[in-house]
């Protein structure tokens, strides 16, 4: 807009009127207007009306098990031994150790997690591809805990017409007392949440102890400030705001789903044209909506599913309870929004049957990734060893020639040991006869050697391999250091070469 | 765009800035006012950053800020809580026998670590990262020591040096027979056969058997009779595989022509002598030690 804008009040120009005796009104008008400005748009509250029905049921049960895995899962006792600490799920940052029931990784095995990330994301490529968001509307800690928060403010303030109300009245000692409320039990909740995230990486019978007492550490605090504050933001405040503007998985859906993936459908084809409708009236040659906006109402993301499929939608449901209520009341078959494919929408258009292809080369080929990864997983956490060696050869020099023509090689052995027990090794080593074995601290050794590691421990030790003149062919040559546990028959092979410089 | 008609899209209801690019409406989607808020935030946080931290410099500097936070500072206090940390063992080094040294895993872990460090800042230059020499520097990794390699040993050698500025510095020198005309080219070329023989490698055994009297009378003094070296003068072992100026004919009898001579710097007033001790552990137990 600029300066020639035509200046119009009810599409009559007002271009040359008068605007007093003598003056003629100018068609100027400010740059920065206020009806020009729009640059920002404000929260529209939303306020969602409680509905009852089959997806509110699934909803209200997902919630107490996510809560329930949340906040019970650092409880659940493991026992390991006297050495490992007893918390089946604990990320233990100071020593370095993963543990998850009978699982635990060390850090150079940090390929796990990314196995269970990518098994995590395939996951939901498949399950978006058969179903639809249904993470998004049911699972998503975003959506779990802002339908906490919902249900505490209805429980406080009332339902969408009392809360309604209540933000346009006048501030009040009620009002007051009601806002207050809320905001204070979903500081606690969010105190609760913040508070039981830390229990995954620390002790947490330990830890809740330290807490009431005010013995923790300020890391501890803090995390649970941290915490606290984003989930009283995101679940109380932003709440629809994260989806529609933050999260990147509403914009991914497009790549995931397609015509035969479920998603919440409004039946246009039998809801339109749409109306009030009088009791008694007939059904014919009108559609069975009859505009009562109760799905608007329902929706937690305050959008009309009527405008269908759009990137606010997460696929919740609660619509579709709100919908079928008022058609069972009014008489009407329910499943007027349901979840439907594009294909179905199009099949009936064209009058054929409808139905669901759960199999398409799409969702055979995620479920072919998730049983690829995951049985490689599988296979390597059952073939995991609790005895490891990693052997570093010196490079700096890359060997030493000795006074009497002998070559020395240096080594560097990292013996591990992943049981919950101290164990005592068997190290050997093959590939050439060496003249001299020295482990610095302890002198010359006579292999095998046996050497002790403590519970869940890595050994470091400098291993220097001195072979005679003749015993080796000059240039390189492998050479295998073997530990083995004797108890148990457990063996690891680490290979190496042994460089004498020169050319064979 | 200079019309007031509003643009709408027909399919989003949303307002268009009017610009199309092959049919493709621009939509003009307000942005969420909390967005806009966080970017006003985090002008507000600047400018509080400007007030409390170092941000713009001056003609003469730069502006301090009220929490006087300065990064030299911080690195500076890092290094004096080190120095605080360790001078309990810093303590015990200074006061251990080198021996109990090595049979204290704790001490002889931190002299180790100490010593690496003080390696790669003072020695490495010379002798190498991995301690690994080069030609005219003394390989520290093998069981070849001109001045002895036993902890004593190595930690005099770095306290004095050898042919340094030290008083007390470790002294010797390899005559230049031939550069100073005290043999001649051809007395050099049978004692360069004498010592190819020596470490029990072909040579031309005429010359071998010219060489032997002149070998006793020129270098059995510091290399011994039997040219197997002496510590006492850091002559090197002439029998054995290591050579400092390389084993090649042309090498030795370039070294007996010139007599180099390398020096090693004093350390004993630059290094403390805890850090000495320590570079000695870390030296001894590259795998040669004595």
């Amino acid at each position: 807009m600029n300066a020639h804008t035509q200046f119009t009040v009810n599409g009559v120009p007002k271009h040359g009127a008068v605007a007093a005796e003598g003056v003629l009104r100018s068609d100027a008008r400010a740059t920065n207007s206020a009806a020009d400005r729009k640059f920002y748009q404000a929260r529209i509250p939303i306020h969602p009306k409680r509905v009852h029905g089959t997806y509110r049921r699934i909803k209200w049960a997902v919630m107490a098990v996510t809560l329930a895995i949340y906040y019970l899962v650092p409880w659940i006792r493991w026992e390991r031994g006297p050495q490992a600490p007893g918390q089946a799920v604990l990320v233990d940052l100071a020593h370095e150790r993963f543990y998850f029931f009978f699982i635990e990784i060390w850090p150079q095995e940090i390929y796990y997690i990314t196995g269970l990330l990518i098994l995590a994301a395939v996951s939901l490529f498949l399950v978006t591809s058969l179903f639809g968001r249904l993470w998004c509307g049911y699972a998503c800690p975003q959506t779990v805990w802002t339908d906490l928060f919902i249900y505490v403010e209805t429980l406080i303030e009332g339902d969408r017409g009392a809360r309604i109300r209540l933000a346009a009245a006048p501030w009040s000692g009620g009002k007051i007392a009601k806002r207050v409320l809320k905001h204070a039990i979903w500081i606690v909740i969010a105190v609760a949440t913040g508070g039981a995230w830390v229990f995954y990486f620390v002790d947490a019978p330990t830890l809740a102890a330290q807490l009431l007492t005010g013995g923790g550490s300020l890391v501890i605090y803090a995390a649970i400030a941290t915490l606290a504050s984003t989930t009283y933001a995101l679940g109380g405040l932003m709440r629809e705001q994260v989806c529609t503007y933050m999260c990147p998985w509403p914009r991914i859906q497009g790549a995931m789903t397609d015509k035969e993936a479920l998603a919440v459908t409004y039946r246009t084809d039998r809801g339109e044209p749409r109306g009030a409708h009088k009791k008694g009236a007939n059904w014919e040659g009108r559609g069975d909506c009859i505009d009562c906006n109760q799905c608007i109402a329902a929706c937690p993301m305050g959008i009309d599913i009527r405008d269908g499929a759009q990137l606010e939608c997460i696929n919740c449901g609660l619509c579709i309870d709100a919908c079928d209520d008022v058609m069972t009341r009014i008489g009407r078959p329910a499943g007027l929004i349901a979840y439907d494919t594009d294909a179905n929408a199009a099949r009936r258009k064209r009058g054929e049957e409808t139905g669901f292809r759960l199999v398409r080369p799409r969702t055979i080929l995620y479920g072919a990734v998730i049983l690829i990864v995951g049985g490689v997983m599988a296979a390597s956490l059952a073939n995991r060893r609790t005895v490891d060696l990693d052997v570093l050869r010196d490079r700096n020099p890359d060997f030493v020639t000795l006074a009497d023509g002998a070559v020395r090689n240096g080594y560097t052995l990292k013996l591990m040991n992943r049981a919950d027990a101290p164990r005592t090794f068997r190290l050997d080593f093959a590939g050439l006869k060496p003249r001299a074995v020295n482990i610095i601290g302890m002198g010359d050794v006579r292999l095998p050697v046996a050497l002790g590691v403590g519970a869940d421990k890595v050994r470091t030790l400098r291993v220097l391999v001195t072979a005679a003149r003749g015993g080796i062919g000059g240039g390189s040559q492998p050479v295998v250091f073997s530990l083995s546990d004797t108890t148990q028959g457990e063996r690891r092979d680490a290979n190496a070469v042994f460089v004498s410089g020169g050319t064979p | 765009m200079s019309d007031d008609k509003k643009h709408i899209d027909a399919v989003t209801a949303t307002e268009t800035t009017g610009h199309s690019w092959d049919g493709i409406e621009e939509l003009n989607t307000p942005l969420p006012r909390w967005w806009l808020f966080v970017f006003y935030a985090c002008i507000l946080w600047a400018v509080g950053y400007w007030v409390l931290m170092p941000a713009w410099p001056t003609f003469s500097g730069y502006t301090h800020g009220l929490l006087n936070h300065s990064q030299r500072d911080d690195a500076a206090a890092g290094v004096r809580a080190l120095q605080a940390a360790r001078t309990g063992q810093e303590q015990q080094l200074a006061h251990a026998d080198l021996k109990r040294i090595l049979h204290d895993p704790d001490l002889l872990q931190f002299a180790q670590a100490e010593g690496r460090a003080a390696f790669a800042d003072n020695c490495a230059p010379c002798h190498g990262s991995g301690a690994q020499g080069a030609h005219g520097y003394p390989n520290l990794n093998d069981d070849v020591w001109l001045w002895g390699g036993t902890l004593g040993d190595i930690q005099h050698t770095i306290t004095v040096g050898v042919r340094s500025t030290d008083p007390g510095t470790r002294q010797s020198q390899m005559p230049a027979f031939g550069r100073d005309a005290l043999l001649k080219p051809a007395q050099i070329d049978d004692l360069t056969e004498f010592v190819v023989h020596l470490s029990h490698r072909p040579a031309d055994l005429a010359a071998v058997g010219r060489a032997a009297k002149l070998f006793a009378d020129n270098c059995a003094a510091c290399h011994g009779p039997a040219g197997k070296g002496d510590r006492a003068f850091g002559a090197p072992n002439l029998t054995d595989n290591e050579w400092l100026y390389g084993p090649a004919r042309e090498n030795i009898h370039d070294q007996i022509w010139n007599g180099h001579g390398g020096v090693m710097p004093t350390w004993g007033g630059r290094l403390s002598p805890e850090t000495i001790k320590a570079l000695a552990v870390y030296v001894h137990g590259l795998g040669g030690g004595e």
